[in-house]
């Protein structure tokens, strides 16, 4: 017998190691439920299309973009946002990307950084290239992405 | 974007997925989401039911059984680009894995749901034609296998109908003496295709499929016929593809003219071929 598919769940998530359980609409978006549920409007609403990158967090530690993953998909997950990159400090890719300036209006800043925190993570020392290929699901549209790439290296090399 | 109002399921085996898929009217599979949940928010697919994947952990392996290499449909494209069976059976599935939208799509996006959409620009369909790969479908009726160019019906559409799921792609394990390649013009570096076209040669014997250039991927089979059992160098290649471009109806958009991209076609092709002409030299 098949499970009666439902309009509202509840979910488990964890989210910055904290967990929550909320009850949601079905059709609420990860970043929706980061946003208005949880009020960490640290992950932002760029595209809305899968496209920006701005939406970036990480699910059991991968980087996703969560504007086209579903509340619901994450029940039983953990999440990682911008706001759990660090605590009071800021960890040395964040302070690589004040260092570098890496960023102006800062929109897209919270994704590129859950991008290039993933990628740290799994090549601690990246190159040009390889920061250039983890980041390309991101778009800046003030920087010219140098910087960024810069700040990244960097901070891959410990000369934050 | 607030989506239109979705019930939603999460079965935790094929049978219960299948009949998820079966009783309810307007019930779609839910793999990775990476086109589904957007073209959700754009209603270009309005789902009355998501039966979600996600727990059907029989449906991620990747495995070389005999000769043969089984892609879960589930497994993610980011699992394909690491897999040393694919590295080790065939390769290009891996490298073209890589080249598919970004590292966040590919953490989410699946073979099966990449497939399953069917979208005429994308990567797969032509691959998986060249390389003589099939599908494994199963409904509430049993399992049935077919072949890639029964699996691509047209533009977004494939095989798999109503109370179907597709289960796993089986490619065939290349040995000595098989090459492939795929070549073509993207949007962007890893965006999707304006034209290519995928080749593969086994024992000299070759199968090359267009992409972009109609529905469904386009075996190029005069061009295989020339080739068969050939030395291939260049100028083989070059004068075997040539006229391939006037056999062809490909559509016009904002990105190419019809005629660029029976242009584009013969181009990727030749550079398709001598590619996988050299992979199988060795």
């Amino acid at each position: 017998m098949a499970t009666t598919p439902v309009s509202e769940k509840v979910v488990r998530v964890s989210v910055n190691g904290t967990t929550y359980e909320y009850e949601v609409p079905t059709r609420r978006l990860l970043v929706h439920f980061l946003r208005d549920d949880l009020a960490l409007t640290g992950t932002h609403i760029g595209c809305d299309t899968g496209s920006c990158g701005a939406c970036t967090v990480h699910l059991n530690g991968v980087p996703v973009k969560s504007c086209a993953v579903l509340a619901v998909q994450a029940d039983g997950a953990a999440v990682t946002t911008v706001e759990g990159l660090g605590d009071e400090e800021l960890t040395p890719l964040q302070q690589s990307f004040s260092d570098h300036h890496a960023l102006q209006c800062g929109y897209c800043t919270p994704g590129m950084l859950m991008s290039a925190a993933a990628l740290l993570d799994e090549n601690p020392s990246p190159s040009e290239e390889d920061v250039k290929v983890a980041l390309q699901g991101n778009i800046c549209r003030c920087t010219g992405y140098w910087n960024i790439v810069e700040a990244v290296v960097a901070a891959g090399k410990g000369v934050a | 974007m607030l989506l239109r109002e979705v019930s939603y399921a999460r079965p935790s085996t094929v049978e219960e997925a299948v009949s998820l898929l079966t009783e309810h009217d307007g019930a779609r599979a839910l793999a990775g989401g990476q086109t589904l949940v957007n073209v959700m928010k754009q209603r270009a697919a309005s789902p009355d039911v998501l039966v979600d994947l996600a727990d059907l952990d029989d449906l991620r392996p990747i495995t070389v059984s005999g000769t043969t290499l089984e892609i879960g449909a589930m497994a993610t494209l980011a699992s394909i680009t690491r897999s040393s069976e694919v590295e080790v059976s065939r390769p290009i599935l891996a490298a073209t894995a890589a080249t598919v939208a970004d590292v966040q799509v590919r953490n989410r996006g699946t073979l099966g749901g990449n497939i399953c959409v069917n979208d005429p620009t994308n990567h797969f369909p032509p691959l998986l034609v060249a390389l003589g790969a099939s599908m494994t479908i199963r409904s509430a009726s049993g399992e049935r296998v077919v072949t890639a160019e029964e699996f691509f019906v047209g533009v977004f559409e494939t095989a798999v109908g109503e109370g179907d799921l597709l289960t796993r792609i089986s490619i065939p394990a290349a040995g000595k003496g098989t090459g492939d390649g795929m070549a073509g013009v993207t949007l962007g570096a890893h965006g999707t295709y304006v034209a290519n076209a995928a080749a593969s040669v086994v024992d000299g014997t070759w199968r090359i499929a267009l992409g972009c250039v109609g529905a469904v991927p386009h075996r190029a089979t005069a061009v295989e016929s020339a080739l068969d059992g050939t030395d291939v160098d260049e100028a083989a290649v070059r004068s075997a593809v040539e006229g391939l471009g006037d056999t062809l109806d490909p559509p016009a958009d904002v990105h190419a003219s019809a005629e660029y991209r029976r242009s584009l076609a013969e181009t990727s092709t030749v550079r398709a071929v001598l590619q996988a002409a050299e992979k199988a030299r060795g």
